[in-house]
Protein backbone atom coordinates (compact mmCIF):
# COMPACT_ATOMS: atom_id res chain seq x y z
CA UNK A 1 0.00 0.00 0.00
CA UNK A 2 3.34 2.85 1.23
CA UNK A 3 4.80 1.62 -2.01
CA UNK A 4 1.78 1.74 -4.14
CA UNK A 5 1.09 5.25 -2.60
CA UNK A 6 4.92 6.44 -3.68
CA UNK A 7 4.52 5.53 -7.53
CA UNK A 8 1.37 6.95 -8.15
CA UNK A 9 2.13 10.25 -6.26
CA UNK A 10 4.16 11.93 -9.22
CA UNK A 11 1.34 11.04 -11.84
CA UNK A 12 -0.58 11.95 -9.44
CA UNK A 13 0.70 15.54 -9.11
CA UNK A 14 0.30 15.76 -12.62
CA UNK A 15 -2.93 15.60 -12.55
CA UNK A 16 -3.54 17.57 -9.89
CA UNK A 17 -2.02 20.29 -12.26
CA UNK A 18 -3.80 19.92 -14.44
CA UNK A 19 -6.80 19.93 -12.54
CA UNK A 20 -5.65 23.40 -11.45
CA UNK A 21 -4.79 24.64 -14.71
CA UNK A 22 -8.35 23.98 -15.90
CA UNK A 23 -9.32 25.91 -12.83
CA UNK A 24 -7.49 28.77 -13.43
CA UNK A 25 -9.02 29.23 -17.36
CA UNK A 26 -12.53 27.84 -16.21
CA UNK A 27 -13.09 30.59 -13.41
CA UNK A 28 -11.57 32.96 -15.95
CA UNK A 29 -13.95 32.21 -18.40
CA UNK A 30 -16.80 32.54 -15.94
CA UNK A 31 -15.63 35.66 -15.11
CA UNK A 32 -15.63 37.27 -18.56
CA UNK A 33 -19.40 35.31 -18.94
CA UNK A 34 -18.12 32.81 -21.13
CA UNK A 35 -18.88 28.85 -20.94
CA UNK A 36 -15.17 27.85 -20.95
CA UNK A 37 -12.96 24.93 -21.84
CA UNK A 38 -13.66 21.46 -21.08
CA UNK A 39 -11.98 19.45 -18.48
CA UNK A 40 -10.02 18.15 -20.32
CA UNK A 41 -8.68 20.40 -22.12
CA UNK A 42 -5.37 20.80 -20.31
CA UNK A 43 -4.65 17.78 -20.92
CA UNK A 44 -5.59 18.06 -24.30
CA UNK A 45 -3.07 20.63 -24.99
CA UNK A 46 0.27 18.40 -23.69
CA UNK A 47 -0.60 15.49 -25.60
CA UNK A 48 -1.25 17.78 -29.05
CA UNK A 49 2.35 19.67 -27.82
CA UNK A 50 3.55 16.23 -27.41
CA UNK A 51 3.26 15.44 -31.34
CA UNK A 52 4.15 18.25 -32.70
CA UNK A 53 7.40 19.08 -34.46
CA UNK A 54 10.50 20.67 -32.36
CA UNK A 55 11.94 23.57 -33.97
CA UNK A 56 15.43 24.81 -32.81
CA UNK A 57 16.89 28.26 -34.25
CA UNK A 58 19.59 28.28 -35.98
CA UNK A 59 20.87 31.11 -33.69
CA UNK A 60 20.38 29.18 -30.41
CA UNK A 61 22.93 27.46 -28.42
CA UNK A 62 21.23 24.23 -28.99
CA UNK A 63 22.51 22.36 -25.23
CA UNK A 64 20.75 24.96 -22.81
CA UNK A 65 17.62 25.58 -25.10
CA UNK A 66 17.12 21.75 -24.58
CA UNK A 67 17.40 21.50 -21.17
CA UNK A 68 16.06 24.36 -19.48
CA UNK A 69 12.25 23.38 -19.83
CA UNK A 70 13.65 20.26 -18.05
CA UNK A 71 15.60 21.80 -15.41
CA UNK A 72 12.64 23.91 -14.63
CA UNK A 73 10.04 20.81 -14.97
CA UNK A 74 12.78 19.02 -12.77
CA UNK A 75 12.94 21.48 -9.97
CA UNK A 76 8.87 22.03 -9.60
CA UNK A 77 8.41 18.64 -9.14
CA UNK A 78 11.38 18.27 -6.42
CA UNK A 79 9.51 20.91 -4.64
CA UNK A 80 5.73 19.35 -4.77
CA UNK A 81 7.09 15.80 -4.08
CA UNK A 82 8.66 17.26 -0.65
CA UNK A 83 5.63 19.48 0.33
CA UNK A 84 3.79 15.94 -0.44
CA UNK A 85 6.16 14.55 1.42
CA UNK A 86 5.89 16.71 4.58
CA UNK A 87 1.81 17.15 4.26
CA UNK A 88 0.93 13.50 3.39
CA UNK A 89 4.19 11.23 4.90
CA UNK A 90 4.75 13.77 8.09
CA UNK A 91 8.93 13.54 7.21
CA UNK A 92 11.05 16.28 7.13
CA UNK A 93 14.24 18.03 8.12
CA UNK A 94 15.22 21.15 9.58
CA UNK A 95 15.98 23.94 7.08
CA UNK A 96 13.45 22.39 4.36
CA UNK A 97 11.93 25.82 4.38
CA UNK A 98 15.44 27.33 2.64
CA UNK A 99 15.59 24.04 0.31
CA UNK A 100 12.03 25.44 -0.56
CA UNK A 101 12.43 28.78 -1.32
CA UNK A 102 15.80 27.63 -3.69
CA UNK A 103 13.46 25.44 -5.77
CA UNK A 104 10.90 27.76 -6.05
CA UNK A 105 13.79 29.95 -7.90
CA UNK A 106 14.75 27.46 -10.27
CA UNK A 107 11.47 27.79 -12.73
CA UNK A 108 11.91 31.43 -13.28
CA UNK A 109 15.89 30.66 -13.31
CA UNK A 110 15.01 27.91 -16.15
CA UNK A 111 12.99 30.21 -18.14
CA UNK A 112 15.35 33.13 -18.10
CA UNK A 113 18.47 30.21 -19.22
CA UNK A 114 16.27 28.67 -22.08
CA UNK A 115 15.15 31.90 -23.42
CA UNK A 116 18.17 34.03 -23.31
CA UNK A 117 19.57 30.64 -25.43
CA UNK A 118 16.65 30.93 -27.98
CA UNK A 119 17.99 33.61 -30.08
CA UNK A 120 15.55 35.82 -30.41
CA UNK A 121 14.23 39.65 -30.23
CA UNK A 122 11.54 39.37 -28.65
CA UNK A 123 13.20 36.45 -25.93
CA UNK A 124 15.71 38.55 -25.07
CA UNK A 125 13.46 41.34 -23.79
CA UNK A 126 11.21 38.95 -21.91
CA UNK A 127 14.35 37.51 -20.44
CA UNK A 128 15.67 41.10 -18.98
CA UNK A 129 11.72 41.69 -17.85
CA UNK A 130 12.00 38.13 -15.90
CA UNK A 131 15.35 38.79 -14.80
CA UNK A 132 14.01 42.14 -12.75
CA UNK A 133 10.83 40.38 -11.77
CA UNK A 134 12.71 38.36 -9.99
CA UNK A 135 14.87 40.43 -8.60
CA UNK A 136 12.04 42.39 -7.68
CA UNK A 137 10.32 39.77 -5.64
CA UNK A 138 12.31 37.38 -4.25
CA UNK A 139 13.20 39.91 -1.39
CA UNK A 140 10.06 40.78 -0.29
CA UNK A 141 9.10 36.91 -0.37
CA UNK A 142 12.26 35.87 2.04
CA UNK A 143 11.14 39.39 4.12
CA UNK A 144 7.00 37.49 4.37
CA UNK A 145 8.60 34.41 5.71
CA UNK A 146 11.18 35.64 8.15
CA UNK A 147 8.14 37.37 9.61
CA UNK A 148 6.75 34.06 9.46
CA UNK A 149 9.73 32.39 11.36
CA UNK A 150 9.65 35.52 13.90
CA UNK A 151 6.25 34.65 14.62
CA UNK A 152 5.97 30.93 14.96
CA UNK A 153 9.92 31.20 17.19
CA UNK A 154 7.98 30.70 20.71
CA UNK A 155 5.83 28.51 19.54
CA UNK A 156 7.49 25.23 17.87
CA UNK A 157 10.44 23.22 19.59
CA UNK A 158 14.12 24.46 19.59
CA UNK A 159 16.36 23.87 16.46
CA UNK A 160 12.90 23.72 14.53
CA UNK A 161 11.87 26.97 13.84
CA UNK A 162 13.40 26.65 10.09
CA UNK A 163 11.44 23.42 9.94
CA UNK A 164 8.81 23.63 7.50
CA UNK A 165 6.48 20.69 8.72
CA UNK A 166 6.66 22.66 12.46
CA UNK A 167 5.50 25.80 11.10
CA UNK A 168 2.53 24.42 9.29
CA UNK A 169 1.55 23.24 12.84
CA UNK A 170 0.71 27.07 13.35
CA UNK A 171 -1.08 29.74 11.85
CA UNK A 172 0.60 33.12 11.88
CA UNK A 173 -1.69 34.79 9.09
CA UNK A 174 -4.45 34.91 11.84
CA UNK A 175 -2.52 38.46 13.16
CA UNK A 176 -1.67 42.00 11.89
CA UNK A 177 2.20 41.14 10.84
CA UNK A 178 1.05 37.75 9.58
CA UNK A 179 -1.46 39.15 7.66
CA UNK A 180 0.44 41.86 6.34
CA UNK A 181 3.33 39.06 5.12
CA UNK A 182 0.59 37.23 3.73
CA UNK A 183 -1.15 39.49 1.27
CA UNK A 184 2.31 40.35 -0.03
CA UNK A 185 3.46 36.88 -0.31
CA UNK A 186 0.26 36.18 -2.32
CA UNK A 187 1.50 39.11 -4.75
CA UNK A 188 5.08 37.00 -4.96
CA UNK A 189 3.36 34.17 -6.05
CA UNK A 190 0.87 36.01 -8.66
CA UNK A 191 4.32 37.05 -10.16
CA UNK A 192 5.98 33.92 -9.68
CA UNK A 193 3.25 32.11 -11.59
CA UNK A 194 3.43 35.20 -14.67
CA UNK A 195 -0.29 35.95 -13.13
CA UNK A 196 -1.55 39.03 -15.02
CA UNK A 197 -0.61 42.31 -13.32
CA UNK A 198 2.77 40.34 -13.09
CA UNK A 199 2.99 38.56 -16.52
CA UNK A 200 5.22 41.34 -17.85
CA UNK A 201 7.79 38.71 -19.36
CA UNK A 202 5.61 36.73 -21.56
CA UNK A 203 3.37 40.07 -22.31
CA UNK A 204 0.78 37.85 -25.27
CA UNK A 205 0.08 41.33 -27.24
CA UNK A 206 3.21 43.38 -27.07
CA UNK A 207 6.16 40.39 -27.23
CA UNK A 208 4.26 37.66 -28.49
CA UNK A 209 4.51 35.19 -25.93
CA UNK A 210 8.35 36.76 -24.34
CA UNK A 211 10.30 34.06 -22.53
CA UNK A 212 8.12 31.26 -24.52
CA UNK A 213 8.50 32.71 -28.03
CA UNK A 214 10.83 29.89 -29.73
CA UNK A 215 9.45 26.88 -27.80
CA UNK A 216 7.36 24.56 -30.08
CA UNK A 217 6.07 21.21 -29.10
CA UNK A 218 7.50 18.68 -26.24
CA UNK A 219 9.74 21.47 -25.17
CA UNK A 220 6.55 24.00 -24.72
CA UNK A 221 4.45 21.06 -23.50
CA UNK A 222 7.22 20.50 -20.15
CA UNK A 223 7.01 24.68 -20.03
CA UNK A 224 3.02 24.44 -19.58
CA UNK A 225 3.46 20.88 -17.39
CA UNK A 226 5.94 23.29 -15.19
CA UNK A 227 3.73 25.86 -14.98
CA UNK A 228 0.83 23.43 -14.27
CA UNK A 229 3.08 22.56 -11.19
CA UNK A 230 3.68 25.63 -10.11
CA UNK A 231 -0.02 26.11 -9.61
CA UNK A 232 -0.25 23.18 -7.27
CA UNK A 233 3.34 24.19 -5.60
CA UNK A 234 3.26 27.51 -4.80
CA UNK A 235 -0.52 27.72 -3.25
CA UNK A 236 0.03 24.74 -1.08
CA UNK A 237 3.74 26.15 0.27
CA UNK A 238 1.56 29.10 1.06
CA UNK A 239 -1.07 27.25 2.78
CA UNK A 240 1.62 25.62 4.69
CA UNK A 241 3.55 28.30 5.42
CA UNK A 242 0.96 31.09 6.54
CA UNK A 243 -2.63 29.08 7.29
CA UNK A 244 -1.52 26.18 8.99
CA UNK A 245 -1.23 23.19 6.58
CA UNK A 246 -3.42 20.86 5.64
CA UNK A 247 -3.66 19.21 9.23
CA UNK A 248 -6.41 17.04 8.58
CA UNK A 249 -3.66 15.16 5.98
CA UNK A 250 -6.03 12.11 4.53
CA UNK A 251 -8.75 10.69 5.88
CA UNK A 252 -8.62 6.90 6.94
CA UNK A 253 -8.58 4.81 4.11
CA UNK A 254 -11.81 2.61 5.29
CA UNK A 255 -13.67 6.16 5.92
CA UNK A 256 -11.86 8.35 3.07
CA UNK A 257 -12.08 5.66 0.43
CA UNK A 258 -15.98 4.79 0.66
CA UNK A 259 -16.99 9.02 0.64
CA UNK A 260 -14.67 9.23 -2.48
CA UNK A 261 -16.15 6.65 -4.63
CA UNK A 262 -19.79 7.45 -3.44
CA UNK A 263 -18.99 11.05 -4.61
CA UNK A 264 -17.36 10.22 -7.90
CA UNK A 265 -20.26 7.33 -8.25
CA UNK A 266 -23.09 10.55 -8.06
CA UNK A 267 -21.41 12.34 -10.14
CA UNK A 268 -20.75 10.25 -13.36
CA UNK A 269 -24.44 8.79 -12.50
CA UNK A 270 -25.63 12.12 -13.28
CA UNK A 271 -23.61 13.12 -16.14
CA UNK A 272 -23.75 9.58 -17.47
CA UNK A 273 -28.08 8.96 -17.19
CA UNK A 274 -28.61 12.61 -18.04
CA UNK A 275 -30.77 12.61 -15.00
CA UNK A 276 -29.59 16.19 -14.69
CA UNK A 277 -31.99 16.56 -11.43
CA UNK A 278 -31.55 19.48 -9.23
CA UNK A 279 -31.51 17.08 -5.97
CA UNK A 280 -28.17 15.18 -7.30
CA UNK A 281 -26.25 17.79 -8.33
CA UNK A 282 -26.61 19.75 -4.94
CA UNK A 283 -25.67 16.26 -3.39
CA UNK A 284 -22.60 15.56 -5.41
CA UNK A 285 -21.72 19.39 -4.88
CA UNK A 286 -22.00 18.73 -1.37
CA UNK A 287 -20.10 15.68 -1.01
CA UNK A 288 -17.07 17.20 -3.15
CA UNK A 289 -17.38 20.98 -0.63
CA UNK A 290 -17.11 18.05 2.20
CA UNK A 291 -14.39 16.36 1.08
CA UNK A 292 -12.62 19.77 0.22
CA UNK A 293 -13.02 20.94 3.50
CA UNK A 294 -12.00 17.65 5.38
CA UNK A 295 -8.86 17.33 3.33
CA UNK A 296 -8.03 20.89 4.06
CA UNK A 297 -7.99 21.22 0.70
CA UNK A 298 -10.56 24.19 0.62
CA UNK A 299 -7.64 26.51 2.06
CA UNK A 300 -5.48 25.81 -1.38
CA UNK A 301 -8.59 26.53 -3.24
CA UNK A 302 -9.43 29.43 -1.85
CA UNK A 303 -5.62 30.81 -2.35
CA UNK A 304 -6.19 29.49 -6.18
CA UNK A 305 -9.76 31.64 -6.36
CA UNK A 306 -7.89 34.61 -5.37
CA UNK A 307 -4.98 34.51 -7.65
CA UNK A 308 -7.50 34.04 -10.64
CA UNK A 309 -9.45 36.73 -9.54
CA UNK A 310 -6.84 39.13 -9.10
CA UNK A 311 -5.70 37.85 -12.77
CA UNK A 312 -8.77 39.06 -13.88
CA UNK A 313 -9.33 41.95 -12.56
CA UNK A 314 -6.05 44.05 -13.16
CA UNK A 315 -4.16 45.70 -16.14
CA UNK A 316 -0.57 44.68 -16.99
CA UNK A 317 2.33 46.67 -14.72
CA UNK A 318 4.86 48.00 -16.47
CA UNK A 319 8.59 46.40 -15.42
CA UNK A 320 9.27 49.54 -13.53
CA UNK A 321 5.97 49.59 -11.61
CA UNK A 322 6.13 46.29 -10.76
CA UNK A 323 9.80 47.12 -9.26
CA UNK A 324 8.48 49.76 -7.47
CA UNK A 325 5.46 48.18 -5.77
CA UNK A 326 7.55 45.12 -5.05
CA UNK A 327 10.63 46.77 -3.54
CA UNK A 328 9.11 50.04 -2.29
CA UNK A 329 5.50 49.35 -0.80
CA UNK A 330 5.59 45.31 0.07
CA UNK A 331 9.71 46.01 1.31
CA UNK A 332 7.94 49.14 3.48
CA UNK A 333 5.01 46.63 4.94
CA UNK A 334 7.36 43.76 5.89
CA UNK A 335 9.87 45.85 6.84
CA UNK A 336 6.51 47.32 9.30
CA UNK A 337 5.19 43.68 9.84
CA UNK A 338 9.15 42.46 10.56
CA UNK A 339 9.24 44.94 13.41
CA UNK A 340 5.21 44.58 14.79
CA UNK A 341 6.27 40.44 15.10
CA UNK A 342 9.21 41.46 16.48
CA UNK A 343 7.87 43.57 19.28
CA UNK A 344 4.60 41.05 19.64
CA UNK A 345 7.33 38.34 20.17
CA UNK A 346 9.32 40.13 22.84
CA UNK A 347 6.31 41.43 24.97
CA UNK A 348 4.31 37.99 24.14
CA UNK A 349 1.79 39.96 21.94
CA UNK A 350 0.42 37.04 19.99
CA UNK A 351 -2.46 38.99 17.89
CA UNK A 352 0.48 41.71 16.60
CA UNK B 1 -6.76 8.05 -36.83
CA UNK B 2 -3.89 8.48 -34.67
CA UNK B 3 -3.73 9.99 -31.39
CA UNK B 4 -1.47 12.91 -32.78
CA UNK B 5 -4.30 14.47 -35.07
CA UNK B 6 -6.96 13.45 -32.66
CA UNK B 7 -5.48 15.35 -30.38
CA UNK B 8 -4.74 18.64 -32.53
CA UNK B 9 -8.37 18.31 -33.37
CA UNK B 10 -9.44 18.78 -29.65
CA UNK B 11 -6.62 21.98 -29.31
CA UNK B 12 -6.30 23.94 -32.06
CA UNK B 13 -3.88 27.42 -31.46
CA UNK B 14 -4.25 29.78 -34.37
CA UNK B 15 -2.18 32.79 -35.20
CA UNK B 16 -3.21 35.12 -37.11
CA UNK B 17 -1.82 36.64 -40.05
CA UNK B 18 -2.18 39.72 -42.13
CA UNK B 19 -1.09 39.46 -45.60
CA UNK B 20 -2.05 43.03 -47.00
CA UNK B 21 -5.96 42.85 -45.92
CA UNK B 22 -8.30 45.56 -45.62
CA UNK B 23 -8.78 44.98 -42.14
CA UNK B 24 -12.04 44.26 -42.35
CA UNK B 25 -11.49 40.17 -42.32
CA UNK B 26 -8.98 41.10 -39.54
CA UNK B 27 -11.83 42.35 -37.21
CA UNK B 28 -14.25 39.35 -37.93
CA UNK B 29 -11.42 37.17 -37.02
CA UNK B 30 -11.51 39.43 -33.93
CA UNK B 31 -14.87 38.85 -33.16
CA UNK B 32 -14.74 35.03 -33.41
CA UNK B 33 -12.19 35.00 -30.55
CA UNK B 34 -14.66 37.48 -27.97
CA UNK B 35 -16.17 35.65 -25.49
CA UNK B 36 -19.94 36.14 -27.04
CA UNK B 37 -18.72 33.14 -29.63
CA UNK B 38 -16.66 31.54 -26.77
CA UNK B 39 -14.40 29.48 -29.04
CA UNK B 40 -12.26 27.78 -26.23
CA UNK B 41 -14.76 25.83 -25.12
CA UNK B 42 -13.63 23.98 -28.55
CA UNK B 43 -9.91 24.81 -26.89
CA UNK B 44 -9.74 27.40 -29.58
CA UNK B 45 -7.27 29.88 -28.56
CA UNK B 46 -4.69 32.93 -30.15
CA UNK B 47 -1.47 32.39 -29.06
CA UNK B 48 1.02 35.07 -30.18
CA UNK B 49 3.97 33.03 -31.56
CA UNK B 50 3.33 31.36 -35.06
CA UNK B 51 6.02 28.43 -33.35
CA UNK B 52 3.07 27.72 -30.96
CA UNK B 53 0.44 27.42 -33.96
CA UNK B 54 -1.88 24.74 -34.78
CA UNK B 55 -3.24 26.97 -37.55
CA UNK B 56 -2.48 30.07 -39.49
CA UNK B 57 -5.98 32.61 -40.01
CA UNK B 58 -4.40 34.63 -43.43
CA UNK B 59 -6.47 37.33 -44.30
CA UNK B 60 -5.68 39.67 -47.23
CA UNK B 61 -4.76 39.18 -51.31
CA UNK B 62 -0.78 38.69 -50.56
CA UNK B 63 1.06 41.37 -51.47
CA UNK B 64 4.51 41.44 -52.33
CA UNK B 65 5.89 42.78 -49.60
CA UNK B 66 3.64 40.22 -47.45
CA UNK B 67 4.39 37.25 -49.21
CA UNK B 68 8.08 37.07 -48.27
CA UNK B 69 6.84 36.90 -44.76
CA UNK B 70 4.14 34.56 -45.13
CA UNK B 71 6.65 32.21 -46.26
CA UNK B 72 8.80 32.61 -43.48
CA UNK B 73 5.62 32.14 -40.84
CA UNK B 74 4.64 29.23 -42.57
CA UNK B 75 7.98 27.51 -42.56
CA UNK B 76 8.27 28.69 -38.73
CA UNK B 77 4.69 26.88 -37.73
CA UNK B 78 5.21 23.55 -35.94
CA UNK B 79 3.77 21.11 -38.32
CA UNK B 80 1.40 19.34 -38.58
CA UNK B 81 -0.90 22.91 -39.04
CA UNK B 82 -3.67 23.99 -41.12
CA UNK B 83 -4.16 27.20 -42.69
CA UNK B 84 -7.05 28.88 -42.97
CA UNK B 85 -7.51 31.11 -46.05
CA UNK B 86 -9.98 33.86 -44.40
CA UNK B 87 -11.85 36.14 -46.94
CA UNK B 88 -12.52 36.22 -50.70
CA UNK B 89 -8.93 37.98 -51.52
CA UNK B 90 -7.46 35.51 -49.44
CA UNK B 91 -9.22 32.71 -51.33
CA UNK B 92 -8.56 33.58 -54.50
CA UNK B 93 -7.24 37.09 -54.75
CA UNK B 94 -11.01 38.84 -55.31
CA UNK B 95 -11.79 42.07 -56.66
CA UNK B 96 -7.76 42.87 -57.01
CA UNK B 97 -6.83 39.90 -59.26
CA UNK B 98 -4.40 41.01 -61.84
CA UNK B 99 -3.44 43.85 -60.02
CA UNK B 100 0.41 45.38 -59.91
CA UNK B 101 0.68 44.63 -56.25
CA UNK B 102 -0.98 40.90 -56.36
CA UNK B 103 1.90 38.11 -55.90
CA UNK B 104 -0.78 35.92 -56.65
CA UNK B 105 -3.19 33.42 -54.71
CA UNK B 106 -1.99 32.86 -51.15
CA UNK B 107 -2.20 28.92 -51.56
CA UNK B 108 -0.59 29.14 -54.42
CA UNK B 109 2.20 30.59 -52.30
CA UNK B 110 2.22 28.30 -49.50
CA UNK B 111 2.10 25.28 -51.72
CA UNK B 112 5.67 26.69 -53.00
CA UNK B 113 7.02 25.65 -49.68
CA UNK B 114 5.42 22.80 -49.04
CA UNK B 115 3.27 21.16 -51.36
CA UNK B 116 1.79 18.89 -49.07
CA UNK B 117 -0.06 21.48 -46.74
CA UNK B 118 -3.69 22.02 -45.79
CA UNK B 119 -5.73 24.49 -46.78
CA UNK B 120 -9.32 25.54 -45.96
CA UNK B 121 -10.92 28.28 -47.62
CA UNK B 122 -13.62 30.54 -45.68
CA UNK B 123 -14.80 32.81 -48.43
CA UNK B 124 -16.97 35.62 -48.10
CA UNK B 125 -16.46 39.47 -47.74
CA UNK B 126 -15.74 39.71 -45.01
CA UNK B 127 -17.13 36.02 -43.68
CA UNK B 128 -19.09 36.01 -40.64
CA UNK B 129 -17.60 34.21 -37.53
CA UNK B 130 -20.35 31.63 -37.41
CA UNK B 131 -18.97 30.95 -40.89
CA UNK B 132 -15.29 30.53 -39.87
CA UNK B 133 -16.56 28.59 -36.85
CA UNK B 134 -17.82 26.23 -39.13
CA UNK B 135 -15.18 26.17 -41.49
CA UNK B 136 -13.12 25.55 -38.86
CA UNK B 137 -15.40 22.05 -37.60
CA UNK B 138 -15.62 21.33 -41.53
CA UNK B 139 -11.60 21.04 -41.81
CA UNK B 140 -11.55 19.33 -38.45
CA UNK B 141 -14.34 16.36 -39.27
CA UNK B 142 -12.38 15.66 -42.67
CA UNK B 143 -8.98 15.26 -41.18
Amino acid sequence: MNILFWIIIVPGILVLGLVASWIVRKVSALVQWRVGPPLFQPAYDVMKLMGKEILIPQDAQRTVFLTAPLVGLAGTLLLSLMLWRITVAQTAFVGDIIVAIYLMVLPSLALILGSSASASPHASIGTGREMKLVMGYELPLVLAFVVVVIKTAGSVGPGEQLSLAAIAQQTPAFSISGMLAFLAALLCVQAKLGFVPFDIAEAETELGSGVLMEYSGALLAAWKLMHALMLVALPFFLVMVFLGGFHATLPPAELGIPVVIAALMVFAGTRLLAARSKFMDVLSLLIFIGLCVWLGLGKYVLILVLLILIKNTNPRLRIDQAMKFFWVYCGIALVAAIILASIGYYYDIHWL
Amino acid sequence: MSLKMWSLKKSVWVFHVNVGACNNCDIEVVNMLTPKYDVERFGIKLVGSPRHADALLVTGVGTHQAVIRLREVYRQTAKPCVVFLIGACACGTGIFKGGYHVAGPVDEIIREVDPDAIIAYVPGCPPKPEAMISGVVKVLSAL
